[in-house]
């Protein structure tokens, strides 16, 4: 029976292929003449980071809309932006699928994804096919040092959001005595450790380093053990969802030193679920305070009408990937890959977050960091840390 | 795979792997080859987990360990994390060798264990080597700890990579399809290797153990060598897997080896069919497509079904796969394509059958 | 010296956590000897019907102590029919399967109910809104507070009421009978099929208020939170000797221990080579150890070597 087999192996393939015709065919340009530009995002869906990964997915949609709304053109062709969101499920296996998913689709470009474990291992494939990715997130040094031309982040990296902090708290805030908490994961360990490098350099000691899991909730172990060794600062190389809980048995525990996160606590969630302990955390973001600047509160007032709750991370930063992206599409006068990512090195614009200009690597240029406190339940700039001021000519 | 006994059966069959990854990238696009090199990678996983557990019937939930011994093997020799850059042909059997290594060095201490007690104790087995690569970048930098490892050296023998495209009489060839047939071959190998071990002495060593260690003890086997052979052996594929997933991927970290992967993988065996070379193949296959056809149709279905997208296609996608778990296994509860053996035991055996149903659940075996 | 009764203290009370997920999961194991590994997706549902209804309830206006126990209830009422019917669809017609079918029957339930709640509940985390400040106490220098405290005490109280339900109980008698020897059991009247059931309402019960106390002492709640957690109280009901009451309440206590003090003190043990980042390491290694000192959990009865 095998020729019958065979046949029906055939029919199975004519089926399919019925199935990827169809499926290109129902995405027909809007209007004949217009250039369909496809713009991929690769985030995590589901699974523990979902929350954020859609945060990541609103504010890519967001600039795409925009962008149709005001109508662009490229080299006097009018544009339809497309999105094309992919879910990578924080796995650096599946992020590979996707992004060979997305070249297959042939995205102009893309913006993701989340974390460093999955934005590297995905760069390989966008830099073999030549798309350009712009990362609103991936903060791990390594993702811009592997010499792709085709990568680019909008976010500053761990060395540089680490330096700041580190100079924020032993100048600034004058902490001498610094205990600091990892939570093993790229970003987590990645930043501690650059906030260690910068807060020694500055004359703090980091007294003790302790450890737990972006799956913990427990922390009074680790918390027990710093209060003997009673530190001037706490600082925790993390996400809210283990900051929230960590403070709380913080204050619980009776310690009264001062706590610190990345941009990973800088969330409107920190404030809501903590409540009381929240007051005087301090936490970062990388740019000037979105409230600084008129297209900033504009931008976050628009997402919470759109999508009925506040912005959580990362959403200004897609927007601003987008809009750099299209930018150095129109310099070119061109969205084809090859054509247009020379220019993205070159392009500079006034985001939301910031003024995004490149360096030679792909990092965002400066790399201003903004501190922010917790005062009476709201988030208040302290300082912004390094970095060409915004906004200027 | 006893489908096709006749030699132009063979050969037909043989024809469609061979076509197969270009029919798939003519249909479907690159990155559903991608997805056939994963399929491929886990059919080698899931088939030397079934040694351990569709063979010898030991429950292991931390197989996922070997994995990672050989995927670190692999990366940590042929990467500048050390300046050291050994050839694939050395690499890759010494991946396999240290798992293999790692595997009885598991198997030693927890031979007195049965059941559940082994289950747990594997998987902190698992746990355990996956944190020590998490944390292994201080005092001294060995593992690079959660940033992982990244530009490792392509799988390559001398200058052919296949890692890069290739133009042969005007035919493009690129790194996916390369990688099918790289993987291809050693997923032949495995199954070739597991069909003979099956038939072995050792096979039915093995199966004597699984269906009752006391008689198989009293018949002579030596069950401690059997069943560290077995641990060994499954072991040693994983480490062979681990290592082509590293030259594949480029990239390793520690969040590619977490419990959920070894939770997939003896889906993988369970469901395909416990003990059927066959059935673990289409157990491995239906694993790594499903989610990945969902993906595709969850949105569609219902733009099609209601007319618009109402629930969110990616909580849908996971919804679906688990969905399709429970009914597969209520459907066939002993797998899709059970062993021969295992379905004369459910079929005919009518006082075998009386007597296991009188026990509920069957589980303190 | 203070430092050390804090880990004492922190130790009892995340232990307490696990025991009460445990408990669970003995329950079930004991009679059926069948591993519930969705029991800790039950838990991460009780904590989230229990913030739904608290929630409601208050902005109801709602005293707090009504409050709380109506939540508490809804929670386990909820949390009860889940159990039975995961029991009947995904447990029930494998009884005959080979052992392996449940569980990956049980780990479709795991991904289905994590689904499930995610679309419920959405992406984002949630504030647990207990009504009462938990006020803290000093003791000796450490610091508990009334949560902590009530964690404690409820583990026990549920240990010892399942104690007693299982031993001078009716319906303890027939789950025993149904343990030992199902077959026999039916013979001699019981309805199989209903202590069955009963178990796994009673386990999901627990469960309920396992996810009430967890989400009201962390004060968060994510449709994430039942893996890790069902995880380690699996871990610590092995431990202690799985299907044994004491022992799921022994184990629970002894890893939360050997959690806190591990990552407490692994870094002074080691001279500073291992640090907190090790702690789960170190208790698998207690684990291991062990077990194979004692094959089947410090409590547990000494396995037959075929049922």
């Amino acid at each position: 029976m095998p020729i019958n087999r065979f046949s029906l192996f055939v029919a199975f393939g004519i089926a399919l292929a019925g199935c990827g015709k169809s499926e290109t065919a129902s995405n027909p340009a809007p209007n004949s003449g217009e250039l369909v530009v496809r713009i991929g995002a690769a985030a995590p869906l589901t699974g523990p980071q979902a929350h954020i990964g859609k945060d990541n997915e609103n504010g890519t949609r967001m600039a795409i809309d925009d962008a149709n709304a005001r109508g662009v053109t490229i080299g006097g062709k009018k544009v339809h932006f497309e999105l094309l969101s992919e879910d990578d499920q924080t796995d650096p296996k599946t992020a590979t699928i996707v992004a060979q998913k997305l070249v297959d689709a042939k995205v102009n470009g893309v913006i993701g994804h989340l974390n460093s474990g999955t934005t590297i291992p995905a760069s390989a494939i966008y830099f073999k096919n030549g798309i350009p990715q712009i990362s609103p997130s991936a903060t791990a040094v390594r993702y811009t040092a592997q010499g792709y031309k085709t990568a680019f982040r909008v976010m500053a990296n761990d060395a540089q959001q680490g330096k700041a902090l580190g100079e924020f708290a032993a100048k600034v805030l004058g902490a001498k005595k610094i205990a600091v908490i990892d939570d093993r994961t790229a970003y987590g360990q990645g930043l501690a450790d650059e906030f260690v490098k910068s807060a020694e350099a500055n004359g703090a000691k980091v007294i003790v380093r302790e450890y737990t899991t972006d799956k913990a909730v427990d922390f009074t172990a680790v918390l027990t053990s710093i209060k003997g060794k009673q530190p001037d600062l706490l600082f925790f190389g993390g996400m809210d969802p283990q900051g929230v809980p960590m403070i709380k048995q913080l204050r619980a525990l009776g310690i009264k030193t001062q706590f610190m996160m990345g941009d990973g606590g800088y969330t409107p969630k920190l404030i809501e679920l903590a409540g009381d302990a929240a007051e005087g955390v301090y936490a970062s973001l990388p740019g000037v305070p979105l409230d600084n600047m008129s297209s900033g509160r504009d931008f976050s007032r628009r997402y919470e009408e759109r999508f009925h709750q506040p912005i959580q991370l990362y959403a200004p930063y897609c927007y601003d990937a987008v809009n750099v992206m299209i930018a150095a599409m129109q310099k070119a006068g061109s969205a084809e890959p090859e054509k247009y990512l020379p220019e993205i090195g070159k392009t500079e614009i006034d985001g939301v977050t910031a003024k995004i200009a490149f360096d030679e690597k792909g990092d965002i240029k400066g790399g201003a960091v903004t501190v922010y406190e917790v005062h009476q339940g709201k988030w208040h700039v302290v300082q912004t840390m390094g970095g060409a001021p915004a906004a200027k000519p | 795979m006893r489908l096709h006994r006749s030699s132009s059966g063979r050969f037909a069959f043989a024809a469609v792997l061979l076509v197969l990854p270009f029919v798939i990238d003519a249909l479907l696009g690159h990155g559903w080859v991608r997805i056939a090199d994963f399929a491929l990678l886990y059919i080698m996983l899931a088939l030397g987990l079934n040694i351990v557990v569709g063979y010898a019937g030991l429950l292991d939930l931390g197989y996922i360990a070997f994995f990672a011994v050989g995927a670190y093997t692999y990366a940590l020799l042929g990467s500048p994390q050390f300046g050291l850059h050994w050839p694939m042909w050395v690499v890759l059997p010494l991946g396999a060798l240290i798992a293999c290594g790692f595997g009885v060095l598991l198997g030693a201490p927890t031979l007195k264990l049965r059941g559940d007690y082994l289950a747990i104790v594997t998987l902190g087995f698992g746990e355990i080597i996956r944190i020590f690569l998490n944390n292994l970048n201080t005092p001294v930098n060995i593992t690079n700890g959660p940033q992982g490892i990244s530009a490792i050296d392509p799988l390559q023998i001398g200058s052919f990579s296949f890692g890069s495209s290739y133009e042969w009489l005007g035919f493009r060839v690129d790194d996916v399809h390369l990688h099918y047939y790289l993987f291809l071959a050693f997923t032949l190998l495995v199954i070739f290797v597991s069909r003979r071990l099956e038939d072995s002495r050792i096979g039915r060593a093995w199966v004597a153990i699984r269906e009752d260690e006391v008689a198989a003890s009293a018949m002579g086997i030596n069950t401690r060598n059997i069943k560290l052979l077995a641990f060994a052996m499954g072991a040693t594929f994983g480490g062979i897997s681990g290592g082509l997933f590293a030259g594949f991927q480029g990239f390793v970290s520690p969040e590619s080896f977490s419990l959920m992967e070894s939770v997939m993988v003896l889906c993988m065996v369970v469901l395909g069919g416990m003990g059927n070379v066959g059935g673990v193949v289409l157990g491995g296959i239906l694993l790594v497509v499903l989610p990945e056809l969902f993906r595709n149709a969850a949105g569609p279905v219902q733009q099609a079904l209601i007319g618009r997208v109402v629930l969110d296609p990616e909580s849908l996608r996971m919804l679906m796969f688990g969905m399709a778990l429970i009914l597969v296994m209520l459907w066939r509860p002993a797998g899709l394509w059970p062993s021969t053996q295992r379905r004369r035991e459910f079929a005919a055996e009518d006082s075998v059958l009386q007597q296991e149903q009188e026990t509920v659940y069957d589980a303190r075996k | 010296m203070e430092i050390l009764l804090q880990q004492i203290i922190n130790g009892l009370v995340q232990g307490s956590v696990y025991a009460l997920v445990a408990l669970g999961y003995t329950m079930v194991y004991g009679i059926l000897g069948l591993i519930n590994f969705a029991h800790g997706e039950v838990v991460m549902i009780g904590a989230m019907i229990a913030m739904t209804v608290l929630q409601a309830l208050l902005t109801a206006a709602l005293t707090p102590v009504l409050a709380v126990l109506l939540s508490l209830l809804a929670a386990m009422a909820v949390c009860m029919a889940l159990g039975y019917s995961i029991e009947r669809i995904a447990y029930r017609p494998l009884r005959n399967a080979p052992r392996l079918a449940p569980l990956i029957t049980a780990i479709g339930v795991s991904i289905v109910l994590q689904n499930l709640a995610m679309m419920i509940w959405g992406r984002e985390y949630h504030a647990f809104p207990l009504p009462f400040n938990s006020t803290s106490h000093q003791l000796g220098g450490a610091i508990v507070n009334d949560v902590q405290i009530a964690i404690v005490i409820i583990a026990l109280l549920i240990m010892s009421t399942l104690m007693w339900l299982v031993h001078r109980t009716r319906m303890g008698r027939a789950m025993r009978a149904v343990s030992e020897n199902p077959a026999a059991a039916a013979l001699m009247g019981v309805d199989i099929n209903r202590v069955i059931s009963v178990t796994f309402m009673l386990g999901s019960a627990l469960a309920a208020v396992a996810g009430f106390m967890v989400s009201a002492n962390y004060g968060i709640v994510h449709y994430y939170m039942g893996f890790m957690l069902g995880l380690k109280a699996f871990t610590a009901a092995v431990l202690g000797g799985i299907g044994n009451l004491r022992g799921a309440m022994l184990g629970g206590v002894l890893l939360g221990l050997i959690e806190s003090l591990g990552a407490g003190y692994i870094g002074d043990i080691t001279g500073g080579f291992l640090g907190s980042n090790y702690q789960d390491v170190f208790a698998f290694f207690v684990l291991i150890a062990v077990l194979i000192l004692r094959p089947s959990g410090l409590l547990g009865e000494k396995l037959a070597e075929r049922a």
